[in-house]
């Protein structure tokens, strides 16, 4: 793992069932998001994309609408088998995860009036909140680094916009990203 | 709510939020916050966060949320659906582009959209959370739980199964 290696070593390209085993347990592992452990999968423990491949189809995936590390799964399957690798992947990726959903969402139902889940659910989403906040000051502080600093009024008007006063998403989004955008371009001039 | 409407409408709200979640699943909970607790009242405030909680706490993707939602909504059919709509428009999306864009890597300006897009992705991220912790945080233990499980995450590395299971864990013994 210490060893510098050479980018243009051809790496091992996984068949469809290796592409759905490794994504199936990329998503089995990922408590409190699977981005963690994509990376862990397939760059350190099978070795198929090198740190920097990684990152590049991951940023491609952040441009793009949809959820990151399946937008990942389909890009990546996509490029080892056509069709059947994005679909292989993606299967991986969801298949336990909505089964695991069904289940919880029929105890939640059934059991969710008790008093101890009540408390324990109540527990989680504090928690859960906490995370997410996290996760947000993290991904400021890359764009500190980054060097934008009209992002981080884009950052914070879109934060009061949908999260205070809660206006709807596109709305937000038509006014926020164009801004940003040509912020971007001005800074990087 | 177990009608051929609610599949309809579970379809077509997640397939336009799918299209819209640049940056991830948590960017548009804001968004599916609005349409089923604000506009159609299928969810409580209360249920929602519980239903987040869940989702965060399981492993796998977060986008399992949006089956969740739909299993509630509308049974079995209604968490494949949701999940459905939640992942086809955007895996096209990603199948088709990920062809075209890979031949503009170094371009400029798709960095510049790059890096447009961060900032806009933050502050909704920013805005889940706060949604969530206003419906979660009732009293000072939950809140202080809030504040520790940022501080966890924020300043440690401490694995984010610790602050969930702790908080799981104080709340199962009535705490809250």
């Amino acid at each position: 793992m210490t060893t510098p290696e050479n980018p243009s070593t051809p790496r091992p390209v996984p068949t469809i069932s290796e592409l759905f085993w490794a994504f199936t347990k990329i998503a089995l592992f990922g408590f409190g998001g699977v981005l963690v452990w994509a990376r862990r999968v397939i760059v350190q423990e099978k070795k198929w994309l090198s740190a920097e491949e990684f990152n590049a189809v991951l940023a491609l995936c952040q441009v793009l609408p949809g959820p990151n590390v399946v937008n990942f799964s389909v890009m990546y399957g996509s490029r080892c088998a056509g069709i059947r690798g994005a679909l292989a992947a993606l299967f991986g990726l969801l298949l336990f995860p909505v089964v695991l959903m069904i289940v919880a969402g029929t105890l939640y139902a059934r059991y969710g009036h008790l008093p101890q889940l009540q408390g324990m659910l109540a527990g989680l989403a504090a928690a859960a909140a906490g995370l997410l906040i996290a996760t947000a000051l993290e991904m400021a502080k890359a764009t500190t680094r980054a060097g934008l600093k009209v992002g981080h009024v884009v950052a914070a008007a879109t934060f009061v916009a949908a999260g205070i006063f809660r206006l709807p998403l596109l709305a937000v989004m038509a006014v926020a990203v164009p801004i940003s955008i040509a912020a971007a371009w001005w800074e990087t001039r | 709510m177990r009608d051929s409407d609610a599949y309809l409408t579970l379809l077509v709200q997640f397939a336009l939020i799918s299209l819209i979640a640049v940056g991830g699943a948590n960017t548009v909970v804001p968004e599916i916050h609005r349409q089923v607790v604000e506009v159609r009242h299928w969810i409580s405030d209360r249920q929602f966060s519980e239903l987040f909680a869940i989702a965060q706490a399981a492993p796998g993707p977060n986008v399992v949320f949006v089956t969740l939602i739909g299993h509630y909504v509308a049974g079995i059919p209604g968490a494949l659906l949701a999940t459905f709509a939640m992942c086809a428009p955007s895996c096209t999306i990603a199948y088709v582009v990920a062809k075209v864009f890979d031949r503009f890597k170094d371009a400029r300006w798709r960095n510049i959209i790059q890096a447009g897009l961060v900032p806009v992705t933050i502050g909704l991220i920013a805005a889940s959370a706060l949604i969530l912790a206003r419906a979660a945080d009732r009293d000072g233990l939950s809140f202080s739980l809030t504040a520790g499980s940022f501080a966890l995450a924020y300043w440690t590395k401490v694995s984010p199964l610790v602050p969930l299971g702790l908080a799981a864990a104080l709340g199962l013994a009535g705490l809250l």
